[in-house]
């Protein structure tokens, strides 16, 4: 199988072209069986690689494709693709979610009316032509044994990213209805939601800006080790340090640039909120599960690199816990399901970073994958309200759908369980880990850590507590809502029951006397090859468990208290904090103070050069002027043309008396 | 046997009657006499061949000659009979008329 | 001797070339062409040439002379320009111009040697064969090819004629105009 991995690429792209091609022909039930199943098959061919890895005990394996471009004698890409823990895992990660949300959208794309007749989306078949080629870049990006092909990778999800946020292209920009603060109060007013074409454009262009520093980190990594595959690289690594100290760190650095941008740090994390535009599925898949992590995969890629310098790892971690905070405050007043789920993301993410800061690398691994699964599954949980509410997704007109829709409601609580960290299901073991590591790092960063960890609680159960329990907001909507089909709930539930069970590949080894399996299956790939050994004492590190836990569990009591137990403190308290509430509901106005210092002076920058240099110079001089020129010399020269033969007989004569003196004087 | 007459005096004899008729091309308006200033110009070159052949014992030059002349009496036949075609148009054989080819 | 002819007739060519030109009459002028003719005519048989000398005295002097004489009778003898004054920049121009030619080539005649391969047209040789059967052994074997082009030449030349000179219909002649 491991020979064979090249198929785990090659079968999305067969149903790229199938679906891109034939889909429109073949109709969209032939498409929502192809489309799955291309990605099931890649699942398989993952899983047979996963075991021949398993017995091989984690020996990376190349496998060579062909060579891409040979440049003289130095410059060499061949098409590789490596195998090895790392990419192994990922594989997986993105076939298996992405399979059973391929699934889920073969249903969610299609409507349902009241006499049981199905109308697919017009574009059905574009849609998973898309998805498809989604997943085959995703896999080009880890399974790359490369730069330039990681870097291909990158840039092709992001494309798959623009296409699929733009996806209903025709869709204009929306509206947001104020919050209401009660009958006395100004209620705040809520900038209007971007159409999904400009979102699309806005997530291409942010990152574009990361994709420029991640270009030049790998042009830096060609000009200093001469290759650009991971192997040599990283072993070369080692002996730069002493010859120019600040190689090492400008390259991770640029790296990690474009990691801020795919996922979505601070500063560049802007686009991934607006990115809800697009099609849910698209969210749970490429926004929360599997592309924004490439950058987290990255850094644990170049492990080597990172571990050499430790100055570039602490911004990294610092970022990530900023990221961390900042989001969460953010999403603790969204009205959006879909936005709070983004800005949990982006929380989430912040987490990841906090972890590859502090070189907890399989920790950061360990988060995603959790987190690919239960983000994902709150994400299409999240859908399956849109699409049960007929794509209203404002929370203040929910309410009390718990009866109405029992399965989503269950896993959905238990992709909200995961995500705040309650003990014993996956978020819990994974974020407890990364807690622990940083703690041993800097206590200062685990406080904001902890921090965050209960404002995740809590916002995510007061989505919960408003979107499921209390009274219908919206009559309306709520008696027209029902439960959805099967192919959604069946996703719902597998995605759950590894959301629950996730936190099995990496329990605490310190605590409970079972191997980490995370570490043991990820130790090949790492540089330091020695045992990972722990500083804190049992007795430290069940403190640290515990309040992680009872962080946890308070946020969700918090939010009980606040939305089920006494609903107007919100309002209340939103009243006395107006300027901070303000400032959080506008998302810290963030998105207003990039389009005045970025977006317009771009513009006026365009504007200037379009009727300054362009009009001026451009048009007037040489669109213009050449033309003029060349007429008026025709003009002046057509005046030899008299017409009189013997002006014509003159020049020849000429002509020949100069030729003949040439010839006979020279 | 060399003659009395040197090479150089039939070339420089032929490079005045060219010259001549070149002179005229330039001078004359009227279409007739530009043709025959043109067949001054050919007999001059000729003069040249037939100099040439006669003094390097080679038939090659009288060959060119013999074609010239075939050549000529086309070009003087085609001349003619579109001065005549011209005069029908244009009643007159002053070159300054054609000037319809102005720029 | 022979010397002296060749000044003689060599004045004789040049004052009729000049006769052509300066001539107010058409009909003068194709006559003083027709010396013009005669005199190369006359160089051609001083050059052994007579074949040559023959078919110039033939086509030249007899047909082409004739046609032009033919042409000035058509047309009027009075028809083209009326020259009034010969002193113009136009004529000194053309007059400089020539002079200038006339100088380069000139000097050109004495500053280079003649060089070449001496074929077989020997004086014995004619003397032996005669001039007229060189010539045609000439033609009809190494220069056949071009000799058969001259003949296609004349016909396309003749049927050029033909067609130039036909009388056009009146009707195709007001389709041409619109």
């Amino acid at each position: 199988m491991t020979q064979l991995i090249w198929l785990v690429i090659a079968l999305p792209i067969f149903g790229v072209l199938f679906n891109g091609i034939l889909g429109r022909r073949v109709g969209y039930k032939v498409v929502s069986i192809v489309g799955p199943l291309v990605v099931f098959l890649a699942f398989l061919v993952g899983v047979g690689a996963f075991f021949e890895t398993m017995n091989r005990g984690g020996a990376p394996v190349t496998v060579n494709l062909w060579t891409w471009a040979t440049i003289g004698k130095t410059f060499n890409v061949p098409i590789n693709l490596l195998v090895d823990p790392l990419s192994v895992l990922m594989v997986l990660v993105v076939t298996g979610v992405g399979f059973l949300i391929h699934v889920y959208a073969t249903d969610y794309m299609v409507h349902h009316d009241e006499n049981g007749h199905a109308h697919p989306d017009r574009d059905f078949s574009r849609f998973f032509t898309f998805l498809n080629l989604f997943i085959a870049s995703m896999l080009i990006l880890v399974l790359g044994d490369n730069y330039l092909m990681m870097y291909v990778g990158w840039e092709l999800v992001g494309v798959c990213s623009y296409l699929l946020i733009g996806f209903w292209y025709d869709r204009s920009a929306q509206e947001q209805t104020p919050i209401d603060l009660g009958p006395d109060h100004e209620s705040v007013k809520l900038a209007p939601l971007l159409s999904p074409a400009a979102s699309g454009m806005k997530a291409f262009i942010v990152n574009r800006i990361g994709d420029v520093g991640f270009a030049l980190g790998v042009f830096l990594i060609w000009q200093t080790f001469g290759t650009l595959q991971f192997d040599k690289v990283f072993y070369s690594a080692q002996f730069v340090p002493q010859a120019s100290p600040t190689i090492i760190p400008w390259i991770t650095f640029l790296l990690f640039i474009g990691a801020m941008g795919k996922s979505a740090q601070i500063p560049l994390y802007v686009w991934l909120p607006d990115a809800m535009a697009g099609p849910t599925p698209v969210s749970a898949l490429i926004h929360a599960a599997t592309m924004v992590t490439a950058g987290v995969y990255m850094i644990v890629r170049s492990n080597a690199l990172y571990a050499l310098s430790p100055t570039v790892s602490l911004f990294i971690a610092t970022i990530g816990a900023l990221t961390a905070l900042f989001a969460a405050t953010i999403a603790l007043v969204q009205v959006d399901l879909k936005r709070i789920l983004a800005y949990s993301t982006v929380s989430q993410l912040g987490y990841m970073f906090m972890a590859v800061g502090v070189g907890a690398y399989s920790s950061g691994m360990f988060h995603l994958t959790t987190h690919a699964f239960f983000k994902a599954l709150l994400f299409l949980g999240a859908g399956s309200v849109m699409h049960a509410m007929h794509d209203v997704i404002d929370i203040r007109r929910m309410g009390g759908l718990k009866d109405k829709m029992p399965h989503t409601y269950r896993t959905f609580v238990i992709g909200g369980l995961a995500l705040a960290g309650f003990p014993l299901m996956s978020g819990f073991f994974s974020k407890d880990e990364i807690l622990t590591k940083v703690f041993e790092f800097s206590p200062i960063l685990w406080t904001i850590g902890i921090v965050t960890a209960g404002l995740t609680a809590f916002y995510t159960f007061r989505a919960i507590f408003l979107t499921f329990h209390g009274h219908p907001r919206d009559q309306h909507l709520y008696d027209h809502a029902h439960e959805n089909r099967s192919p959604i709930t069946v996703a719902l539930w597998i995605l759950a029951i590894l959301a629950i069970f996730g936190g099995l590949l990496g329990l605490p080894s310190a605590v409970i006397p079972v191997p980490h399996l995370m570490d043991k299956w990820l130790q090949p790939i790492f540089v330091s090859h020695e045992e990972v050994v722990h500083h804190l004492s049992l007795l430290k590190e069940l403190v640290l468990l515990s309040t992680s836990a009872v962080v946890a569990v308070g946020g969700i009591g918090l939010a009980y208290f606040f939305y089920v137990v006494n609903p107007t403190i919100p309002q209340n308290l939103a009243r006395q904090t107006r300027p901070l509430f303000n400032l959080l509901a506008n998302k810290y106005y963030i998105d207003e103070i990039y389009h005045e210092v970025f977006v317009n002076s771009g513009l006026n920058f365009a504007k200037n050069m379009a009727f300054g240099v362009d009009r001026l110079i451009i048009d007037a001089v040489f669109v213009d002027g050449l033309p003029k020129l060349v007429n008026s010399l025709g003009q002046l020269l057509s005046r030899l043309q008299s017409g009189y033969i013997r002006d014509y007989a003159l020049a020849t004569f000429v002509g020949v008396l100069i030729m003949v003196s040439y010839f006979f004087l020279r | 046997m060399i003659d009395q007459v040197p090479l150089s005096h039939y070339l420089l004899l032929s490079a005045i009657l060219f010259t001549i008729g070149a002179g005229g091309v330039l001078i004359r308006r009227n279409v007739i006499v530009i043709l025959m200033c043109v067949e001054i110009m050919m007999n001059a070159v000729n003069l040249t061949f037939v100099a040439f052949s006669r003094y390097l014992d080679s038939a090659t030059g009288q060959i060119f000659v013999f074609m010239i002349m075939v050549v000529a009496a086309v070009e003087v036949a085609i001349g003619l009979a579109l001065l005549v075609e011209l005069n029908r148009h244009k009643e007159s054989t002053n070159i300054d008329e054609f000037n319809s080819l102005k720029g | 001797m022979q010397l002296i002819f060749f000044y003689i007739l060599a004045v004789v060519a040049v004052i009729s070339a000049l006769g052509v030109i300066f001539n107010r009459n058409l009909v003068h002028s194709a006559l003083a062409l027709l010396v013009n003719f005669c005199t190369v005519a006359i160089f051609y048989f001083m050059l052994n040439a007579q074949f040559l000398g023959v078919v110039q005295i033939l086509v030249y002097a007899g047909a082409v002379i004739v046609l032009f004489l033919f042409v000035v009778m058509l047309l009027g003898a009075d028809l083209g320009e009326q020259v009034t004054n010969w002193v113009t920049p136009q004529t000194l121009l053309a007059v400089g111009l020539s002079m200038i030619l006339l100088t380069v080539v000139g000097s050109s005649v004495f500053e280079y040697p003649v060089q070449g391969a001496h074929g077989d047209l020997t004086m014995v040789a004619v003397q032996q064969y005669g001039q007229v059967q060189l010539i045609g052994a000439a033609l009809f074997t190494d220069y056949l090819l071009s000799f058969e082009l001259a003949g296609v030449l004349l016909l396309v030349g003749i049927v050029g004629v033909i067609w130039l000179g036909r009388l056009v219909p009146q009707k195709v002649k007001e389709t041409k105009q619109v």
